[in-house]
């Protein structure tokens, strides 16, 4: 055999036992911290302005306080490029690292992930995003879906919806759009939907977009043309959004009355529109924008310093923001954790405790420093989303502003709903555990 | 000097014929056989088995299924991703029907239904050959998918759309489902992949086989000897789409767990599986193992283990360098040997005949 060939079998045996060896030495003084992101593929466009936002908070925490409660965190970015497969590689890799938590990222990769995570005791917080009927603690101890689900998103729409015309009454006959991807997370509104359609009498036409049709809606916009909807929901992603804003401009669409879910509400989802999309709106549960103590501190210790991701002026964007807020209710969780457990370097068990005794209340947003960023969150051990509050954000043409007060869903609609599903989840998953974790009892 | 067949007298025809003629490729095949049934689980954790040998015996399952059509028969297909599919919903379509069979027939079953499918959408073959046969099956690719997420009633209503992989246990060993181990799925992959490999083996090395590749290399000259094209085209897309679906039900079922199905198989996954055949080697079985393993597995090890020995990347970067190597590899892979990596292999062997005095 020639030496070249020896020394190439050589690198490739190194390689697959260093694939092998993937799980290091823990460092004990450190809480490990995995977390997917999705910097290339498709839906980098908005991947990496949450990817930056949630690095950065963490580094933030690093730099200006040393970690939480003393301890430094060794937050881990794992490369999903939004794609089912390698987000379970990343979920495996993770579980190698004893992670504390796990943020999946991606319907899918939290679809794949929730029948793992009471086994491998890896608590998933899946942001407002991923299957609503998790929102039921009862069912799924280890799954948190903070601060609100699909389908509370849907019941504000509907609110929204009946603020502008001047009460829950004045619904009646009116037609609801809804403009969907036409894939497991598009549909996740059309229950609530449907269900509030029959209580309120108004009525659902679904629009839907396939995956491979995200930026020829052309047709589509013929029969909303033809129906004539009043409001259109916009349960969308990646290129489908900006292309619905240009849609509705180009035929005519009163921009104020469609509105998107937060998802939809990227700063580049709302510019593409030019500045006939001033007045588009889109669901919000953390604010737009740079004047805050904790992104003032970002900017301080991460981003002058060169150890942030993310161009200067990008920071501050409505993404940016939501990472940043992910990262925060991971960092609360873990404080949280450290309190309850009375452990400096918590465990995912400790970690899953502290989520379920969440609270983190208008004073302690205030000692974050996102007094008017972000509003209370309280999750409990039966109600793993809290089913708080979010605002109708307006584009006024360069950035996102509050639109509106903070709105309640209509949590007696909706909750009915997950707890209905959850059951079913529990039912068809043949052999679904019984919760077996005790509630705290401060819950 | 150590492998070559000089002495090794062959004494009857079957001998003569036999898949390895040579006790030193038994001997080969023997180990492998032995490392991966005893190797891998004593040394692999559950990272590399879920991460890396799983989704390579999946993938050599599906890309000899596309290389039993493509390869032997000559009939380009792009509607691999939707074969698999076919094997994915009716396997959990199956389950929920009868809870009480076991999972590893449910999975074998599950097959013939993609089978049935495929020669359906097989029939156009008769009429249409190369690019323009590509272009028909890209059909059966985008009807079933669009099937797969408008039709509930395959994923029984689901609210979000997903297959949910119940618990199936075998002799009281979870083999599906979130309880079931990484090693007991993957000893059941194996198990699946190496039997279903020697089957396509034999069949490929036999009359059907031989019939596949006339019709492969002259179809006209093929039917003038005989060879009813009707059967061995429609065959070809019967036996291949059995194991494309076979191999879908196994993605599913013993490795992601729970899954949008309907995003998973989709047209990327079709091209990903043409790709691994193209760069294994067109017709060879091993070469479908080849590619498997370049395609799917390599790109895991170089994102994970390039880090854990000691490399720093990280995230995103990873990715991109992942990327950036695989596709130079491809490059060179192909410019160096366009037939694949089949046909390095056979290249070393003969290489290796000679040692160390070629001539």
């Amino acid at each position: 055999m020639k030496k070249t060939t020896i020394m190439k079998g050589a690198a490739l045996g190194a390689l697959l036992a260093g694939s092998a060896l993937v799980s290091p030495a823990m460092a004990q003084d450190s809480i490990y911290v995995a977390n997917n992101a999705y910097r290339t593929g498709p839906f980098s466009g908005s991947g990496t302005p949450i990817g930056d936002g949630m690095r950065d908070y963490f580094t933030m925490l690093n730099e200006r306080d040393g970690g939480i409660g003393g301890v430094k965190i060794n937050f881990e970015e794992c490369e999903t490029g939004y794609d089912t497969k390698k987000s379970i590689e990343c979920y495996e890799q993770a579980k190698s690292k004893n992670t504390v938590i796990y943020s999946p990222w991606s319907t899918g990769a939290t679809l794949a992930a929730i029948p793992r995570a009471h086994i491998d005791k890896i608590p998933i917080l899946s942001m407002a995003y991923g299957l609503s009927a998790s929102a039921d603690g009862g069912q799924f101890p280890w799954v948190f879906i903070p601060p609100l689900t699909y389908w509370d998103g849907a019941s504000i729409m509907v609110r929204h919806m009946a603020n502008e015309l001047g009460g829950m009454d004045k619904l009646k006959g009116k037609k609801l759009g809804l403009i969907h991807l036409d894939a497991p997370y598009g549909k996740e509104p059309i229950p609530v939907l449907e269900a509030l359609a029959k209580k309120y009498g108004f009525e659902v036409k679904l629009y839907p977009v396939a995956a491979a049709d995200m930026q020829n809606q052309g047709s589509l916009w013929l029969s909303i043309r033809r129906d004539r909807p009043d409001y259109l929901y916009n349960q969308g992603w990646g290129a489908m959004n900006p292309t619905a804003v240009k849609e509705a401009i180009k035929n005519g669409f009163p921009i104020a009355k469609l509105v998107g879910v937060w998802w939809a509400g990227g700063d580049d989802d709302a510019r593409a529109g030019g500045p006939e999309a001033k007045g588009y709106k889109s669901l919000n549960f953390n604010a737009a924008g740079s004047n805050f103590p904790v992104i003032q501190d970002i900017l301080k210790h991460v981003v002058d310093k060169g150890k942030s991701l993310a161009p200067k002026e990008k920071v501050g964007e409505n993404l940016y923001n939501r990472g940043v807020y992910n990262s925060m209710l991971v960092a609360e969780a873990i404080a949280n954790a450290q309190k309850i457990s009375g452990k400096k370097v918590v465990t995912g068990e400790d970690v899953r405790r502290g989520l379920e005794t969440l609270n983190i209340t208008e004073a302690r947003l205030k000692e974050l420093g996102m007094a008017g960023f972000a509003n209370a969150v309280k999750i409990a051990c039966a109600d793993h989303s809290g089913h708080n509050k979010a605002y109708v954000a307006e584009w006024d043409g360069t950035k996102w502003t509050q639109k509106g007060d903070w709105m309640d869903p209509l949590k007696d609609e909706v909750r009915p709903l997950i707890e209905a599903a959850a059951k079913d989840y529990a039912e068809k998953n043949a052999g679904w555990p019984k919760r077996a974790e005790a509630c705290e009892k401060s819950s | 000097m150590f492998y070559r067949e000089a002495g090794q007298y062959k004494t009857s025809y079957s001998a003569d014929m036999a898949v390895f003629p040579i006790w030193q490729d038994r001997i080969g095949i023997a180990v492998i056989l032995a490392l991966a049934f005893i190797g891998v689980p004593l040394i692999g954790n559950d990272f590399f088995t879920t991460t890396v040998m799983i989704p390579f015996l999946v993938f050599s399952l599906a890309a000899i299924g596309l290389n039993i059509l493509t390869g032997y028969t000559g009939l380009i297909s792009l509607g691999t991703a939707a074969f698999m599919g076919v094997g994915a919903y009716a396997c959990y379509k199956m389950t929920t029907i009868f809870p009480n069979v076991n999972i590893i027939v449910l999975i074998l079953v599950s097959g013939l239904f993609s089978a049935a499918i495929g020669v359906l959408f097989g029939l156009p073959s008769l009429r249409i050959k190369g690019f323009y046969l590509a272009v028909a099956t890209l059909a059966a690719q985008f009807f079933l998918q669009w099937a797969f997420v408008r039709v509930p009633w395959l994923f029984n209503y689901n609210a979000s759309g997903a297959i949910e992989v119940p618990l199936r246990s075998v002799f009281g060993i979870p083999i599906t489902g979130a309880t079931a181990s990484p090693e007991t799925r993957y000893f059941v992959c194996l198990v699946l992949v190496v039997v279903l490999t020697w089957f396509a083996s034999n069949i490929v090395h036999g009359r059907l086989g031989r019939s596949w590749m006339a019709v492969r290399d002259m179809d006209i000259a093929a039917e003038l000897m005989g060879i009813k094209l009707l059967n061995a085209k429609l065959l070809a897309f019967a036996v291949s789409s059995f194991y494309c679906g076979v191999a879908g039900a196994m993605m599913i079922f013993l490795w992601y767990g729970t899954a949008e199905a309907a995003d998973v198989f989709s047209i990327r996954l079709s091209f990903t599986v043409l790709f691994m055949i193209i760069i294994g080697g067109l017709g060879s079985l091993i070469g479908s193992f080849f590619g498997a393993a370049f395609i799917a597995s390599l790109p895991t090890i170089m994102k994970f283990g390039l880090p854990a020995i000691g490399i720093p990347l990280s995230g995103a970067t990873a990715e991109h360098v992942t990327f950036m190597l695989l596709g130079a590899l491809i490059i060179l892979f192909l410019i160096v040997e366009p037939h694949g990596l089949a046909r390095l292999w056979q290249i070393g062997k003969q290489k290796l005949r000679t040692w160390p005095f070629p001539y």
